[in-house]
């Protein structure tokens, strides 16, 4: 599922392997490595917790960070986030 | 919520802590099983802060929450739930992150007389004291039954529009929430922790007695969680999984423990903590077939693996309904 966000500000890529984590830990993982990085770069997030699908775009809505697609394939749920606001 | 929104409703800049212990109730148990499906499925810490407009801070706590449930300075409550000691705790844990990201004060929803044990008259000094607070710390539903703070005695809070809130009833809360135009809310009272729950406190007991340590990592916590948990005998013990949910999430421990399950994948998945024998294998065969689908069968064929061995697979006779002795189940 797309969220329909725009995708022009493109910035490194960094991968977030956050299977069989339950929430909230998914979240504090994301929010551990965003502390990490600068506006326009890029997360992709794997997940296990369907949860994650509410919990990681309410975090991002707070912060000001922009989910630009989910998707879930098998049980598997992957998040791509762009780093907007702050941690 | 309540606190947060008197707070932004006098103009003062607010953002939300939320500390994560492992012992939380919501989320993982909803994440977990099939039958909490219907409910909303999302973290009302972050549901709260959305609805608020502010930005909340989940903090990974678990490894120094730990001598807060080992060693609690005050006891325990009617189970093994600390709450003086986690209040403290938690209360120092925000003083800290106020130090860090300058702000001045710390804000929380409590209230004279609502806990037993943790809100008395008593002990929310207690808190302030403990947790290095001191007078930053305001409680702003019950402020008018405390000595005024620094954040009132400086003027950076309005106390004429802070409140008088106290005792155990909620019907203050929720006609202020009404007032507020919140609408919506987290169900107020307690639950939010498995500590404070009857079966969970023996099993963590359990794992303490036969562990010889009182002692845990995340993984045993979040195990205690799920699943009936059957000890035929020191040292030995079953995780079985009640519902499809449950399955699912124990197959993520497939790696560190031994697991059974009925060949044609049907039925609850167990793991074995313990170091087990071959009949302790057999034992723990047959009281997988007693919970799977084919329990009244003659034989049912069980896979057994172990972590790092090929699977095999025992063709057990299924335990009687009276076959797990009441004891058994911790």
């Amino acid at each position: 599922m797309s969220t329909g966000a725009s995708d022009e500000m493109v910035g490194p890529v960094h991968i977030l392997d956050a299977r069989r984590l339950l929430c909230p830990m998914p979240v504090i993982r994301l929010q551990q490595l965003v502390a990490t990085l600068t506006p326009g770069e890029l997360v992709d997030m794997v997940c296990s917790d369907p949860g994650a699908l509410h919990d990681v775009p309410a975090w991002c809505r707070v912060h000001g960070h922009v989910v630009l697609e989910t998707a879930e394939v098998a049980g598997e749920i992957t998040i791509r986030v762009r780093v907007d606001g702050t941690a | 919520m309540l606190a947060a929104k008197l707070m932004l409703d006098q103009g003062i800049e607010v953002e939300g802590l939320n500390f994560f212990t492992g012992f939380c109730v919501e989320g993982h148990t909803h994440a977990i099983r099939d039958r909490d499906r219907a409910r909303p499925r999302r973290n009302n810490a972050l549901w709260v802060a959305e609805r608020l407009g502010i930005k909340l801070h989940i903090v990974d706590v678990v490894d120094a929450y730990k001598q807060v449930v080992l060693n609690p300075r005050h006891g325990y409550g009617k189970h093994l739930n600390p709450c003086l000691d986690c209040k403290s705790f938690m209360v120092g844990r925000a003083y800290e992150w106020l130090c860090e990201h300058e702000f001045d004060f710390i804000v929380t929803g409590e209230v004279v007389g609502q806990r037993p044990k943790s809100q008395r008259r008593a002990t929310l000094p207690v808190v302030a004291r403990e947790s290095g607070a001191g007078d930053r710390l305001l409680r702003p539903l019950c402020a008018h039954h405390l000595e005024p703070t620094l954040p009132e005695r400086e003027g950076w809070v309005d106390r004429d529009r802070l409140l008088a809130f106290h005792g155990r009833s909620r019907k203050p809360q929720i006609a202020l929430a009404e007032e507020l135009g919140l609408d919506e809310y987290a169900q107020p009272a307690g639950g939010c922790c498995f500590l404070t729950n009857e079966h969970y406190a023996a099993k963590l007991r359990d794992l303490w007695a036969h562990r010889g340590q009182r002692d845990y990592e995340l993984d045993d916590i979040m195990l205690l969680k799920v699943g009936r948990h059957i000890r035929p005998r020191p040292g030995f013990k079953l995780v079985v999984g009640r519902e499809d949910g449950e399955n699912r999430f124990l197959q993520g421990y497939r790696r560190q423990f031994t697991s059974l399950q009925v060949s044609d994948g049907r039925g609850p998945l167990a793991l074995v903590d313990g170091v087990v024998t071959d009949d302790d294998l057999t034992l723990a065969a047959r009281v997988v077939a007693r919970f799977g689908p084919w329990r009244e069968a003659p034989r049912v064929p069980i896979e057994v693996a172990v972590p790092g061995q090929p699977a095999r697979v025992l063709e057990v006779e299924p335990l009687a309904a009276d076959g797990i002795p009441g004891e058994w189940y911790v």
